[in-house]
């Protein structure tokens, strides 16, 4: 009964959502408030049901009621619960199902918190959010039911794919969909805009929290699943340029786009048609990412299932949004008033300069990633493009936004002091040089752009630094003044010099392991010595073990330096009899922000064990940036100017303690 | 009829969220507007002032333009104050809602659901009692007791052998693995992992088979299941004397009256092996010669036609899928040990051109094949 009701539930949100793509439309046209009001009440019913059909889901998982085909192809009855839980959405049908729960709840928190929406313009967003989550509920009910049952029901399951049996599946998706599906939002406040024909500063100022949401998720999305791959794949790399990584990136960079776009059109009423477009390229890239992994055009690990008719089914989908969104957009863009004027340098202008690189950067990757795909449909050619196109492309772009980084911030808005902000930006400068020399001096070998890069993230940081401490007037005026105007200072503000911050941190990271980084790769017997940068490592043994579903070898390795033992390390490799497939379970030694990495590969017949040793300086502050990226994101939502929904502001006067951005 | 009367609980609740909003008398909420927006902005030009962040020029300037927003809002606003909407509009709504809900929602389900089919969580099914199949019931329940106690080592003890016996050697090979290392290892246990291990691999005594066999020798030098494997062991790699030696150390050492003793004795006539004399002092009944005899035809026919059967079964299997490194060798070996040389090499010349793409493959294959004793 659990799975048929979760079936049912799914198609009744189905119907809801049918009656909301069209009801507050209509209402929003003769301007009947009860119409209208019908888009909340719906929008809140179908997150119940499909929360309901989710839970639904996760239940037969729980208890292996293997009569769900969706369950016998993916789970078995040994798996441990927490890879049953997450199994639910390991694969192709259940993830779906999580795509459009995200979907219902993102329209779900729009009704219920759109409180400060103009009536129609709620409608409207509501209306077009419904759109999307019917076409992807026919998409799942058609061509991906999780649903779908077996008469007599097998006495085991096929379990899960193994690299997937990971903590890693718990987070990973649904912060990576939280933040894809997010970018909905903008893009039905978007098409909401062009279909009433009207727009202006206000609408930035309601779109940019949802936008913002999404691109926190999105950020830690994507760093924790480049954390994933850099432990579980067992390479030591942590991006690799992989097409459903790019997939998730060029989102993300429209939307960083997006969110400064947004920016500039709330202050100043500009950039109001480059916003909309944005908006709309960034869902577009969102779902395209969704059709590149589930249509199975492209064969990794992301793609479970390849089916002909699947991929159709997205790429109309794909084609009907786009191509319709896009199509409205040349046809009432034109409508829209043109907003404030403003000097090339001014805030406005380091923002465009923001936008050009990030969009061009966008660009980048796009035909990266889809031009060796549309050669093979059109000329049956393979190529590859690998990492080194995208290092000559992707550097030379984001080398002047990091220098640009800093600028922002510290100019004013509708004319700017380039030069009253590069005074205040000396101390930045100053270190960036400190730094530069510094590492020339500590280090030798390794790539001559090396030094110059961690100036350049030097720079970053104590840009962002800097614009705290002009905000402040540190130094300059008494120490306790500084510090009570720090309290008063905007969150927003705050979030931007984290953020800012958190792209120089996660630069060292990623210069430092690529440039030295160092490695033992040979093949080791019980009792023989590994030497990397200063660590010996020991090979003490090999010993096999038998876990719940998997049978592993764990190899130990006593780690010392300097002739004092710093710690055990185990790495292994598990084989899963019931796919006969096996993983690479990585030994990771943290200390401070580098790591030790020990990877196993095959033993020989004897007695050796082939072992790749990596030791990897500052790795870990690839992913501190990400993190702290969000942190500054989370700190600015928090900002109550832009809370969802936040009661409307009581007292002017606590209000008037913070100072502005 | 309660997954009926959930269902139609369900639509009721669908409809309702349409109905509500429409059935509301009062003025619905009308929503926030525009108007809110730039009032706030007006008050940040003036903290924006206050706290010295922008010069007095500059907060005009933006004022004026904030001002102009507003009042453009302000008259947009007053423009589009909701009507009071009409009756009809409404009414059709709600008829859509009534008929369109159950209508698109039942068309849906009927056609893709189960309604006639019930949950079958594996906990519950364990539990009920099946007369055709109360052995696999028995063994379903164990096996959701041992999932919830997986270090119950008497527990996998007793569970393996009747998975073992039930065919299910890849999970008898699990069970008996933890059942070594919950309840201890011996020499026992260790053979009978051994012959699970075989098991699955279609009776061949595979290389990690082999390794099991000999760790039970090693902790009990007298196993008589290991011993006997592994001169099965040397005897399917083609190496008959070693199998005959094995076995006739095992005759010599063991007990008169051991069960295994005729099978032994049968496996030694195969490979064309002396049966020793029986040790001094014990008085076991020797079979006569022709029962050996008799034993040997007839275990010789029923071998030769299950080994054929799966010796086919594996080259059905290599010619639809050649990665099989392994396989092909077994395949070469079986070949080898029921005397077919020529099926051999043309088995081993498929093998090479199946493989010959990958380097890491053919290398396997040739260091294989020089095990078996064929050219490398």
């Amino acid at each position: 009964m659990i799975a048929e009701s979760g079936h049912y539930a799914l198609v009744l949100a189905l119907a809801l959502a049918l009656i909301q793509s069209i009801v507050p439309i209509v209402g929003a046209r003769w301007r009947d408030a009860a119409l209208m009001n019908v888009a909340r009440s719906t929008a809140l019913a179908q997150l119940l049901f499909v929360a309901a059909s989710f839970a639904a889901l996760v239940t037969v998982h729980v208890t292996s009621d293997f009569s769900v085909a969706n369950v016998y192809e993916n789970s078995h009855s040994l798996k441990p619960l927490l890879y049953k839980i997450t199994g639910v959405w390991g694969n192709h049908e259940g993830s779906m199902l999580l795509w459009v729960s995200i979907l219902a709840l993102f329209g779900g928190l729009v009704a219920a918190f759109g409180n400060n929406l103009p009536l129609s313009l709620r409608a409207h967003v509501l209306a077009v959010q419904a759109w999307v989550a019917s076409a992807f509920y026919l998409f799942i009910l058609i061509t991906s039911n999780p649903f779908l049952r077996i008469a007599n029901p097998p006495i085991e399951g096929r379990d899960l794919n193994p690299v997937l049996q990971d903590i890693g599946l718990a987070v990973h998706p649904p912060m990576l969909y939280l933040g894809y599906v997010g970018f909905s939002i903008s893009f039905s406040f978007a098409v909401a805009a062009l279909l009433e024909g009207r727009i202006d500063a206000a609408w930035a100022r309601w779109v940019r929290p949802w936008t913002l949401m999404a691109w926190i998720f999105l950020t830690l999305g994507i760093a924790m699943g480049s954390y994933w791959a850099y432990y579980e794949l067992g390479w030591g790399g942590w991006w690799f340029w992989d097409p459903v990584e790019n997939a998730s990136l060029m989102p993300w960079l429209a939307g960083t786009a997006l969110l400064h776009s947004a920016l500039v059109m709330e202050k100043r009423s500009a950039l109001k048609v480059w916003t909309v477009l944005l908006s709309i390229l960034t869902f577009s890239l969102s779902l395209l990412g969704t059709f590149l992994v589930r249509s199975g055009v492209l064969t990794s690990v992301h793609a479970f299932a390849t089916d002909p008719t699947r991929g159709v089914f997205i790429l109309l989908i794909l084609f009907v949004f786009i191509g319709g969104s896009l199509s409205l957009y040349a046809w009432r863009a034109p409508a829209l008033k043109q907003g404030g004027l403003f000097a090339p340098i001014s805030r406005e202008g380091a923002l465009v300069l923001n936008n050009l690189l990030l969009t061009t950067a966008c660009a980048t990757v796009f035909i990266g990633t889809l031009y060796p795909l549309a050669l093979e449909v059109l000329t049956g050619e393979k190529i590859s493009v690998g990492a080194p196109f995208f290092n000559f492309t992707f550097a030379p772009l984001f080398v002047p936004l990091l220098l640009a980084v800093p600028f922002g911030p510290l100019l004013a808005w509708k004319r700017g002091d380039l030069l009253g902000a590069a005074q205040r930006l000396m101390v930045a400068g100053i270190t960036a040089l400190v730094a530069i020399a510094l590492v020339l001096a500590w280090t030798h070998g390794g790539a001559t752009l090396a030094p110059l890069a961690i100036g350049l993230a030097a720079f970053v940081i104590m840009g962002a630094l800097c614009d705290l401490a002009e905000r402040i007037a540190l130094f300059r005026i008494p120490l306790s003044l500084s510090l009570r105007r720090a309290r008063g200072l905007p969150r927003a503000t705050w979030g931007t010099a984290f953020a800012h911050a958190g792209l120089g941190i996660a630069l060292i990271g990623i210069v430092c392991e690529t440039t030295w980084n160092s490695e033992y790769i040979g093949s080791m017997k019980p009792d023989d010595v590994a030497r990397v940068a200063g660590y010996e490592l020991r090979l003490d043994g090999l010993n096999p073990r038998q876990g719940p579903n998997f049978r592993e070898m764990v190899a130990q390795f006593t780690v010392t330096r300097d002739g004092e033992k710093v710690s055990v390390m185990t790495p292994s490799k598990r084989n899963f009899t019931t796919r006969g497939a096996s993983t690479t379970e990585a030994a990771l030694l943290t200390r401070g922000a580098s790591q030790l990495y020990i990877s196993l590969g095959d033993t020989s017949a004897d007695g050796t064990i082939a072992v790749r040793i990596y030791h990897k300086p500052l790795v870990l502050m690839i992913w501190w940036g990400p993190v702290l990226m969000a942190f500054g994101g989370l700190l600015s939502l928090s900002d109550r100017r832009l809370r969802v929904g936040a009661p409307k502001p009581a007292k002017a006067a606590v209000r008037a303690l913070q100072a502005a951005e | 009829m309660t997954l009926w009367f959930v269902f139609a609980l369900m639509t009721v609740a669908a409809i309702f969220a349409v109905l509500w909003p429409l059935s509301r008398r009062e003025r619905a909420d009308s929503g926030g507007s525009e108007v809110v927006v730039y009032r706030d902005q007006l008050a940040e030009i003036d903290r924006d002032m206050a706290s010295g962040i922008i010069g007095a020029a500059e907060a005009d300037a933006a004022r004026i333009e904030i001002s102009r927003r507003l009042l453009a809002a302000a008259d947009q606003s007053g423009r589009e104050e909701p009507v009071q909407g009409s009756l009809n509009l409404r009414r059709t709504a709600a008829i859509v809602a009534l008929v369109g809900l159950p209508v698109i929602a039942s068309g849906f389900y009927l056609a893709l659901g189960s309604p006639r089919l019930g949950d079958f969580p594996l906990a519950e099914r364990s539990r009920v009692a099946d007369a055709n199949q109360p052995l696999t019931n028995l063994v379903a329940q164990v096996e959701a007791h041992l999932e919830k106690n997986p270090t119950d080592g008497r527990g996998w003890t007793v569970l393996a052998p009747v998975l073992s016996r039930l065919g299910r050697y890849d999970d008898a090979v699990r069970a008996y693995r933890n059942a070594i290392t919950y309840a201890g290892d011996s020499a026992d246990r260790r053979a009978d992992l051994g012959e699970a291990l075989m098991g699955s691999a279609g009776g061949v005594v595979t290389a990690e088979a082999k390794a099991e066999f000999e760790r039970a020798v090693a902790l009990n030098g007298d196993d008589a299941k290991a011993n006997y494997f592994l001169g099965l062991a040397a005897e399917q790699d083609g190496r008959k004397a070693d199998a005959a030696a094995l076995w006739q150390k095992m005759l010599a050492k063991g007990p008169s009256d051991a069960p295994w003793r005729p099978l032994v004795q049968a496996a030694l006539v195969r490979v064309g092996g002396s049966v020793p004399d029986v040790p001094p002092g014990v008085s076991a009944p020797r079979l006569p010669d022709g029962a050996v005899a008799a034993a040997k035809d007839m275990s010789e026919a029923d071998r030769g036609t299950m080994i054929k059967g799966m010796v086919d079964r594996l080259a059905t299997r290599l010619k639809t899928n050649g990665d099989d490194v392994e396989g092909w060798l077994r395949l070469v070996r079986a070949y080898l040990v029921m005397g077919e040389r020529d099926k051999a090499m043309s088995a081993l010349a498929d093998a090479r051109q199946a493989v010959a793409n990958d380097a890491d493959r053919l290398r396997q294959l040739n260091e294989g094949l020089k095990n078996l004793g064929l050219d490398g």
